[in-house]
């Protein structure tokens, strides 16, 4: 708690430094290192490993913005932080970019100075509870106890849901997924909700992850997507299109296994355009030619990143589901390169 | 006073401020005060040109905006449907009723400890030392995670109640319920004719006021020492009983009952206000109980050994003679200690317990993303709370210290 007041405060003080250099690009490539507020520990979506190297679908995204910018995944400076902190800590120049399961609201966009740059996981808000409450669905839980992440969406959401529906609920207030599921775990909530996709995550990790259930209802739309400060346009665009190249390059069917072959040059121009073998697309961004190729190298294509963090193969096991490309019946669609 | 008359002579010169002596202090503040408050000009431009640049403009509107969460505990009605204000005042009494709460049991425990601290009984000394030093000594908010973590993993769920084969029981005839999610107690209900009740016992108050007064004159004017607190209990507790029982039982209690997923009815202590308060208590109880020794370590051993010769016995020592002289030395670190607890409340938000940082500090900056505002008028309410404390404790300390003539 002390480092949200500290971190506000900060946001006075500290200002000066942020914007008295608007160039967020340039000042990256002069420190070498990109700063990036992502979870504190959310299983596949950005949790370090048991060597201490940060791993997951959102870690990827920073990972592959630093390959575009700097040449090298691992020049990243991962700031772990709760959902109250960060969005002061993006605003106060504390990190450049924020990868943290953030919900796209307008609210966040248009009132709190935020430019959200694209989406890397459509999700939405659901319900996990031991399966030995028997309970089979969100309508069932009237006087239940439920831990909730504050500062959230989720907040907000499951407020409006019970009202809606003329039930009521105790929250359990909670600052970071881990004390979440402790509480839950403890027997001090019957019920967990957030995102769906961190529920699984959550279940994921826990000793006997069949003991609980997700409730089918799902009740609200959670698009989460990296985001960047208001006021730098250059920083957004190549933030976005880092995004959008992981999910083109899927689309194109370029994959960590054929990306020096295809950076050679091939006969389809937009891949052409893509590697950089034509045009000047990352001259427009500020960025080396081979910016893109460089992003794709340092995880995959948004599929692979997909399948690697988590996907079916994973703990977590999520489908792709809405995540899929727009050709395979998903929401993932990229505009075009050119 | 020649020196005078050349000065009046000569009229003021500007070098004077700095070489009179006269005027030099004058100079010095001056200057120091308008260093200070350019100082504070230019960090206030600061933060209104920053925000500003970020497109956020200083004002309080969103007060006013629907806050959309619900709060748990909540002294005034409030719902997901009012507006930040009122998540406000909600965590403003949230922190008032962790921080009143909490500075009374802590004077107890503290004013016990530090007496038993000096006990002859070295057994007791000892184990006072030991719970003084072990709570002063690890910071706060560990304490208040760990009692957390001991009161919602140790205890059973409400589930754990339910069923033939229950694990844990409700206490005293099923009336008290200790749970992992709170503690749930009977509460009262007042219906019709409470009132008369509510009215004996007030005026039954009053009674053992006015009893007090008058033993005491007794007691000065005769020597002879009633039994007063069994008279008070007596006066205090036997008409209201009588009223009681003559208007057939008007206030009943409501019985926490399993129903659902939790205990309803009846008064429910939650887990979090439970786990701060003890942290809390016990961390600023073992500050005050050094305060309290130290107070009657200050007072001469002259003075008991006095009231010993005169035979008074040591209880009455105790409260007759050394604690009233040691108030004055315990009174303002006791002030310090008071602000300190209404000021570490602010760590409940690390157990979920939603006070004046978990709202306007918490949620309400968070859903808003107002951070300048909300952390200002937080600042605000901390220093209004910490004002009072010191201005109500000075009041009491005048009242106690040395009155010199």
């Amino acid at each position: 708690m002390k480092k949200s007041l500290f971190i506000s405060t900060l946001a006075a003080a500290g200002m000066v430094a942020g914007f008295a250099s608007a160039g967020t690009l340039q000042d990256i490539q002069a420190a070498g290192v990109l700063k990036c507020g992502v979870g504190t520990g959310t299983a596949g979506f950005a949790a370090p490993d048991a060597s201490g190297y940060w791993e997951g679908i959102d870690v990827a995204v920073c990972r592959a913005v630093a390959a575009a910018v700097l040449n090298d995944k691992d020049a990243v400076e991962f700031v772990p932080l709760t959902s109250k902190v960060r969005f002061s800590s993006l605003n106060s120049g504390e990190v450049d970019m924020l990868s943290r399961t953030t919900t796209w609201t307008f609210s966040r966009d248009v009132d709190l100075a935020l430019t959200f740059v694209g989406i890397n996981y459509y999700d939405g808000q659901g319900f996990m509870v031991p399966k030995d409450l028997g309970v089979s669905s969100a309508l069932e839980l009237d006087g239940a106890t439920v831990c909730i992440q504050t500062g959230t969406t989720t907040e907000l959401n499951i407020a409006d849901y019970f009202r809606v529906n003329g039930m009521t609920y105790e929250p359990v207030p909670i600052d970071t997924a881990a004390e979440a599921q402790a509480q839950y775990l403890a027997g001090a909530c019957d019920v967990y909700t957030t995102d769906s996709s961190a529920l699984a995550s959550s279940r994921s990790t826990f000793e006997n992850p069949d003991a609980h259930v997700m409730l089918p209802e799902i009740i609200s739309k959670e698009p989460l997507g990296p985001l960047v400060r208001h006021g730098d346009d250059q920083w957004a665009d190549v933030v976005r299109w880092t995004m959008n190249a992981l999910i083109a390059a899927e689309e194109l069917g370029i994959t960590s296994a054929n990306l020096e072959s295809l950076a050679a040059g091939s006969n389809n121009p937009e891949i052409n355009r893509f590697m950089g073998t034509e045009g000047t697309l990352g001259e427009m961004l500020g960025l080396e030619a081979t910016w893109a190729a460089q992003a794709i190298s340092a995880g995959g294509n948004y599929g692979e990143i997909f399948e690697a963090t988590i996907g079916e193969s994973t703990p977590i096991g999520l489908a792709r589901g809405l995540n899929a490309q727009w050709t395979q019946g998903g929401l993932m669609y990229s505009p075009p390169f050119r | 006073m020649a020196m005078a008359d050349q000065n009046a002579r000569q009229g003021f010169r500007l070098s004077m401020l700095i070489y009179d002596t006269r005027y030099r202090s004058l100079t010095i503040q001056v200057v120091v005060l308008m260093g200070f408050m350019a100082g504070g000009v230019w960090l206030i431009s600061n933060m209104l040109a920053n925000l500003e640049a970020l497109g956020k403009d200083l004002g309080f509107g969103f007060l006013k905006v629907q806050a959309g969460f619900e709060i748990q505990p909540q002294l005034i009605e409030y719902s997901s449907q009012s507006s930040n204000l009122r998540a406000m005042m909600v965590g403003l009494l949230n922190t008032l009723m962790v921080a009143v709460i909490g500075c009374f049991f802590a004077t107890i425990i503290g004013v016990m400890i530090g007496v038993a601290r000096l006990s002859k009984n070295w057994i007791i000394s000892l184990l006072m030392s030991v719970y003084v030093e072990m709570f002063r000594n690890v910071p706060v908010l560990l304490w208040i995670v760990f009692s957390l973590a001991i009161l919602s993993e140790t205890l059973p769920k409400p589930n754990d109640f339910r069923g033939a084969d229950a694990t844990a029981t409700m206490y005293l005839s099923e009336s008290i319920a200790f749970t992992n999610r709170g503690f749930y107690i009977p509460l009262p209900v007042f219906g019709a004719g409470s009132m008369v009740v509510v009215i004996t016992f007030i005026l039954a108050l009053v009674g053992v006021f006015f009893f007090g007064r008058w033993s005491k004159t007794r007691q000065e004017q005769t020597g002879d020492i009633l039994p007063n607190f069994w008279i008070k209990l007596a006066i205090l507790v036997v008409p209201a009983l009588i009223i009681f029982f003559i208007m057939g039982r008007p206030i009943g209690l409501d019985y926490p009952a399993l129903k659902g997923f939790n205990f309803q009815g009846g008064l429910k202590i939650g887990t979090p206000f439970l786990a701060i308060l003890f942290a809390l208590v016990a961390y600023t109880a073992a500050f005050i109980a050094e305060a309290v020794r130290s107070g009657i370590q200050a007072i001469d051993k002259g003075q008991s050994e006095a009231a010993f010769a005169l035979g008074l016995r040591p209880n009455r020592t105790m409260s007759l003679i050394i604690l009233p002289q040691a108030l004055r030395v315990i009174i303002p670190p006791l002030i310090s200690q008071y602000l300190n607890l209404a000021k570490n409340s602010s760590l409940a938000v690390a157990v979920g317990y939603i006070e004046i940082m978990g709202t306007i500090g918490g949620s309400v900056l968070n859903q808003t993303g107002r951070e300048m505002e909300c952390i200002l008028l937080v600042m605000v309410a901390y220093l209004s709370i910490s004002l009072s404390v010191s201005m109500i404790m000075n009041l009491y300390n005048n009242s106690v210290k040395l009155k010199e003539r």
